[in-house]
């Protein structure tokens, strides 16, 4: 098992903004999390990352995940005064056998198409290679469970495009569970193993969009109905 | 000029990147045209001179300072000055740079050493440290320790103000982004948290240093019996205007001198900055 949640609550000041969620990622299983802006998806993803702490009275229900999680944030989040391999490499404490760090950051960065800025500055990067290298970052820590929120957000069309590929790609070669977190229908249904509908902090509906590789056009009748779950029209969108 | 200002402004990194590694041509042709009115009024100044109108009492021409300037350099007047005042401020410097990055680092890494050592600090500097001299000499005479310590209050300050709003500062994204890849608080500290308040910190040492000069210079023109400032007084005793102009312009050349220092430390220490908003502080 990747994650399980149970009976999660999580309350701000009084509100509730996952309310006795329920959630379960199987080994190797590529889970969607689809849902409004503010429905609280973040949220969840946080707890499940451990960045939520835990002593906070507004907390409760169990969360269990395997030893190591990693984290690709919407935005890269890389330390521009650290090399691009530095970023992949620091606070990576895992045995790595007869492998260095670095070394192994330069064959996680080869393997997102970032071989060559391996010594530049994160700073000089385009939007899209800084999220490569976050990627990278992610999978040098060979995790159980891969959290990913909204990482192609802020992402062009086309980069979108090719980070899909690269994204199922690492995931088919790594296997780890993924939860991504995203407000793109097209971009979960193409995804996912599973694709979950967040509302009134529970998952309100849940999908599989069948076998891979997906034609957009056969996933136009499941598109309608998330987008109708999410409570947009699905002609307006 | 303006046309490459519109092509950076699209975020073109590419463009950024060449800058940074490839070495920035070490001077830019100077601009003859910046000489104009430097040079103007320098001449005004000697025309002023030589015809009387400014009297030797009050200041000196041109020609009489630059002749005083080797007069002082070779009796050794000059350099014994200078060695004694550089001294009273490295003194001074690494005493106030030491105890300023200490407290801001104290505070801006603990909570409780924010709660300690925060509110004494904001109190003290809102006292102008200069109007300190005459209860220092009362203290501690005219010798060395006061003058030293003057420009270790003064940097103090600054370093603190800096180093703490820098610590404090660090983008809490990042302290997140370093938590979830497994740093131990160690590599937290060496890798986020000290870079991050570096940029701040060299602000605030570039302000110290400006703070040390004039710390000097208003303790050495107060009371001493050495240095650039003692030379200073002892010229105005002797109404030589030329010697004094002399001590002036280098209390200016030393000041200038530091800040470059500061600025190669900045181009050495940040060369992780775009090249653009990098140097556009000049
Ligand atoms: N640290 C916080 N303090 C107070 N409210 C918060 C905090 N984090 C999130 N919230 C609130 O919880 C709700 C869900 O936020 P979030 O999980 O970020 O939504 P999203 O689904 O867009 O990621 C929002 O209404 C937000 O304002
Ligand atoms: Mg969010």
């Amino acid at each position: 098992m990747s994650a399980r949640v149970h009976d999660l609550v999580r309350e701000f000041g009084g509100r509730r903004v996952l309310d006795r969620l329920d959630l379960t990622i199987g080994d190797g299983e590529f889970v969607a999390l689809l849902g409004r802006s503010g429905s609280g998806k973040s949220t969840l993803l946080r707890l499940l990352a451990g960045l939520d702490g835990s002593a906070d009275a507004g907390v409760s229900g169990t969360v269990e995940v395997p030893g190591s999680v990693a984290v690709a944030f919407q935005e890269p989040r890389l330390l521009p005064w650290r090399s691009v391999r530095e970023n992949v490499s620091l606070g990576l404490h895992r045995d790595l056998g007869a492998d260095t760090p670095a070394g192994v950051a330069d064959t996680a960065l080869a393997e997102v198409g970032l071989g060559a800025r391996a010594d530049a500055w994160p700073l000089t990067l385009s939007g899209g290679e800084a999220q490569r290298a976050s990627l990278a970052r992610a999978l040098v820590r060979e995790p159980g469970l891969l959290l990913l929120d909204e990482p192609f957000g802020a992402l062009d069309a086309l980069t979108r495009i090719t980070m899909h590929r690269l994204v199922l790609d690492l995931w088919q070669r790594h296997r780890p569970g993924v939860l991504l977190v995203t407000h793109d229908v097209d971009e979960a249904l193409l995804l996912a193993d599973r694709v979950l509908v967040l509302t009134d902090g529970r998952i309100g509906a849940e999908h599989r969009p069948g076998p891979r590789p997906r034609d957009p056009d056969t996933l136009s009748a499941l598109r309608r109905t998330v987008l109708d779950e999410l409570g947009v029209a699905a002609d307006a969108a | 000029m303006s046309s490459t200002t519109l092509a950076r402004t699209a975020g073109d990194r590419d463009v950024a990147a060449t800058r940074a590694t490839t070495p920035r041509p070490t001077r830019r042709r100077p601009d003859l045209r910046r000489w104009i009115s430097p040079v103007t009024i320098v001449l005004l100044w000697q025309l002023a001179s030589s015809t009387g109108v400014l009297a030797e009492d009050e200041l000196a021409s041109p020609v009489r300072v630059v002749t005083a300037a080797i007069d002082v350099t070779v009796s050794g007047e000059l350099p014994e000055g200078l060695l004694v005042s550089l001294g009273r401020v490295a003194l001074g410097l690494v005493l106030g740079l030491t105890v300023g990055v200490t407290l801001g680092l104290v505070s801006g890494l603990s909570r409780w050493g924010g709660h300690l050592v925060d509110p004494p600090v904001q109190m003290l500097r809102t006292l102008p440290h200069l109007g300190l001299v005459p209860l220092f000499i009362l203290w501690f005479g005219v010798g060395e320790l006061p003058k030293v310590l003057l420009v270790a209050l003064g940097v103090l300050f600054p370093m603190y103000l800096n180093v703490h709003a820098g610590v404090r500062g660090v983008d809490p994204k990042l302290l997140e982004a370093a938590s979830v890849s497994g740093f131990t608080p160690a590599e937290r500290l060496r890798h986020v948290v000290l870079p991050g308040a570096m940029p701040s910190t060299l602000t605030g040492l570039r302000l110290a240093l400006g703070i040390a000069w004039l710390s000097i210079i208003v303790a050495e023109t107060t009371a001493a019996d050495a240095g650039l400032g003692y030379m200073i007084m002892n010229a105005r005793e002797f109404l030589r205007t030329d010697v004094i102009v002399v001590g002036l312009a280098v209390y200016a050349l030393l000041g200038l001198t530091t800040d470059a220092l500061v600025r190669r430390l900045e181009r050495t220490v940040l060369a992780w900055r775009p090249a653009g908003p990098a140097g556009a502080d000049r």
